[in-house]
């Protein structure tokens, strides 16, 4: 970075006009110092991958022994995927979670210590530096998750190889059973809806971060309940909980087609169901709610001081 | 040039009155002292320059308004805030690496020259350094910007006397050029006296003394007045007297040089001397005035 930088120096160096200076970037090292700080962003996922790696392992070395006490042939493809198929969701897990504690903390914690006074006095936008934060969520951890989720299932597959031999089981009905290609495009394709249905709720979990004086997580939650709980009591309806409940488990519902009296998991490509999702009301206007939310963030932290 | 200009300034905080009603001009190549006691709203009228808060009233700060064009105004101010506000996590490689990525005017060869001077270590968490080494680190930051303006708030508190005096011959000779603008606040008056070129006293929001050093020298004069001279000075109306090793001080403002000779030992009085008159002359005692 620092070469490139340097360059870039001697280039704008020769130009006529004293004023033009070094080149910067300050989107890209926002996002870098919002690694560096957060560093559950990229350690805990870490962690967590190594955590399911290591079960996943073990139960890939026991699955042919497990697998000879199964007699019906269809519950058999079934149960020897499933390992595979699990794999991501703890991980991907993990990176919302993370997501959603970075959000509540980042705009309150650099005014709690202080270093907004530093950040402020460097010459980063408001704007810049709550995208950059917005980032995290939006495109970072996602990216995290996809490549950890890749990494384990494809280690998890080199490994099974010997004691599939061994087994005397098929490899082939393995990788048909996985879909593994198609497993990605599942991935993505969730990955994506889960940032565009669920941006709403990060960008108000920033808001709130960006106004809290204390305990934001409260902030973020309790005031929710309350309308929900004044709704009831003056109306004696639930509109605003229902709208709170499909924002929190639409996604699933709008995305995904599940097969009937099956289990629940999505492992083929004709559950995807991206027309119904991007058609949905519930979508667009999430994503204006989510807009708005980011513009008031970075209102707010113009008008916030250090607490 | 007009570096900074504030008209009717004012900034509240509830029912406190933080800044009330500050007129201020600060031209180019200038060095000013913002000097007052806690409290005094030195900080916050400083805040309002830099972008930090929202203010009442007109301020332009090298030409731009600092509320609305805080990003981009910072790149021609570099500043330092009372207390140390850069981020406890954040190593000493990293702070270099983000300031040289963000900010058009950061000279890191420069920055790297000061920290040689001193002890804190490349891989050094801010955390695990001393408060002098955070602000060696800070100043050494915001000396390698190549400002048009430099505000310091308190900029050498919990430094040693030798760096202290260190930091301001820096300050004089390796940084400022005369087209540089320096606002700086400190506690410390005697130390800064031969660095400024501007001397301003600030009391409860508002401006209660302006000059320039020259005028400040020629203007005032210190007498130990002999006893028995003590009545006709007195006459001549000081703004201040004072008790020392059972001899009076006497401050005057615009009396002639000579007159006073013939009434005691005559000297040019620090900034800290004057300070204190005026703060005590404005805290209620208004004899100057009444005489």
């Amino acid at each position: 970075m620092s070469t490139q930088s340097n360059d870039a120096s001697t280039l704008t160096a020769d130009r006529p006009a004293p004023d033009t200076s070094r080149e910067t970037r300050p989107f890209f090292w926002s996002v870098r110092r919002e690694l560096w700080e957060n560093r559950s962003i990229s350690v805990a996922p870490l962690v967590v991958t190594a955590v399911v790696l290591f079960a996943s392992l073990i139960s890939v070395m026991s699955l042919p022994l497990r697998l000879q006490r199964i007699d019906d042939p269809a519950k058999l493809d079934a149960a020897m995927v499933r390992p595979f198929a699990m794999a991501p969701a703890p991980i991907m897990l993990a990176t919302f979670i993370i997501g959603v504690f970075f959000c509540i903390d980042t705009l309150y914690g650099e005014r709690r210590d202080r270093s907004i006074l530093f950040w402020k006095s460097m010459p980063v936008s408001d704007r810049t530096t709550v995208l950059s934060k917005a980032s995290i969520p939006f495109v970072v951890l996602p990216v995290i998750a996809f490549v950890l989720s890749v990494v384990t299932q494809l280690t998890m597959l080199v490994v099974s190889v010997p004691f599939f031999l061994a087994g005397d089981l098929s490899l082939v009905t393995l990788w048909t059973e996985l879909g593994f290609l198609q497993g990605l495009v599942i991935m993505i394709y969730g990955l994506a809806v889960h940032v565009l249905w669920y941006a709403p709720i990060y960008g108000w979990l920033m808001v709130v971060s960006a106004w809290a004086r204390r305990a934001p997580l409260l902030w973020a939650v309790l005031p929710l309940l309350a309308i929900s709980a004044a709704e009831r009591i003056v109306f004696d309806s639930w509109h605003f909980m229902n709208m709170l409940h499909y924002r929190v488990g639409g996604a699933l519902k709008e995305a995904f087609a599940f097969k009937p009296g099956a289990d629940g998991n999505i492992d083929r490509l004709s559950q995807l169901e991206p027309a119904n999702f991007l058609t949905r009301p519930g979508l667009w206007i999430g994503l204006l709610f989510a807009a708005a939310f980011l513009a008031i963030a970075v209102r707010l932290r113009r008008y916030r001081e250090p607490i | 040039m007009i570096c900074v200009e504030a008209r009717g300034l004012r900034k509240t905080y509830g029912t406190t009155i933080a800044v009330d009603g500050v007129d201020l001009l600060v031209e180019e190549g200038r060095i000013l002292g913002l000097i007052g006691p806690n409290g005094a709203g030195k900080t916050t009228a400083l805040n309002a320059m830099l972008g930090l808060i929202p203010y009442q009233g007109e301020l332009k700060v090298l030409g731009r308004d600092p509320w609305t064009e805080r990003d981009r105004l910072v790149r021609d101010v570099a500043y330092i805030a009372d207390v140390a506000v850069l981020p406890r996590w954040i190593r000493v490689s990293q702070v270099l690496d983000y300031v040289g990525g963000v900010h058009p005017r950061f000279d890191r060869a420069k920055a790297e020259g000061f920290l040689a001077k001193t002890d804190i270590k490349r891989t050094s968490r801010v955390r695990e350094l001393s408060k002098g080494m955070v602000t060696q680190l800070h100043l050494a930051l915001v000396m390698a910007v190549d400002a048009k303006l430099l505000v310091l708030d308190e900029p050498t508190i919990g430094l040693d006397i030798l760096y202290r005096k260190r930091f301001y011959d820096s300050l004089l000779n390796d940084y400022f050029d005369h087209s540089r603008t320096i606002v700086v606040t400190t506690h410390q008056v005697e130390e800064i006296q031969d660095v400024l070129t501007d001397v301003m006293f600030i009391r409860r929001g508002r401006i209660v003394f302006d000059s320039n050093m020259e005028a400040f020298e020629s203007r005032y004069v210190e007498v130990m007045v002999r006893p028995d001279h003590l009545a006709a000075a007195r006459a001549l109306s000081p703004i201040h007297e004072r008790q020392v090793f059972g001899r009076s001080i006497l401050l005057f403002d615009r009396v002639d040089r000579q007159q006073l000779a013939s009434l005691g030992e005559v000297r040019t009085p620090s900034i800290a001397d004057l300070f204190v008159a005026v703060m005590s002359d404005a805290a209620g005692s208004t004899r100057g005035d009444n005489a």
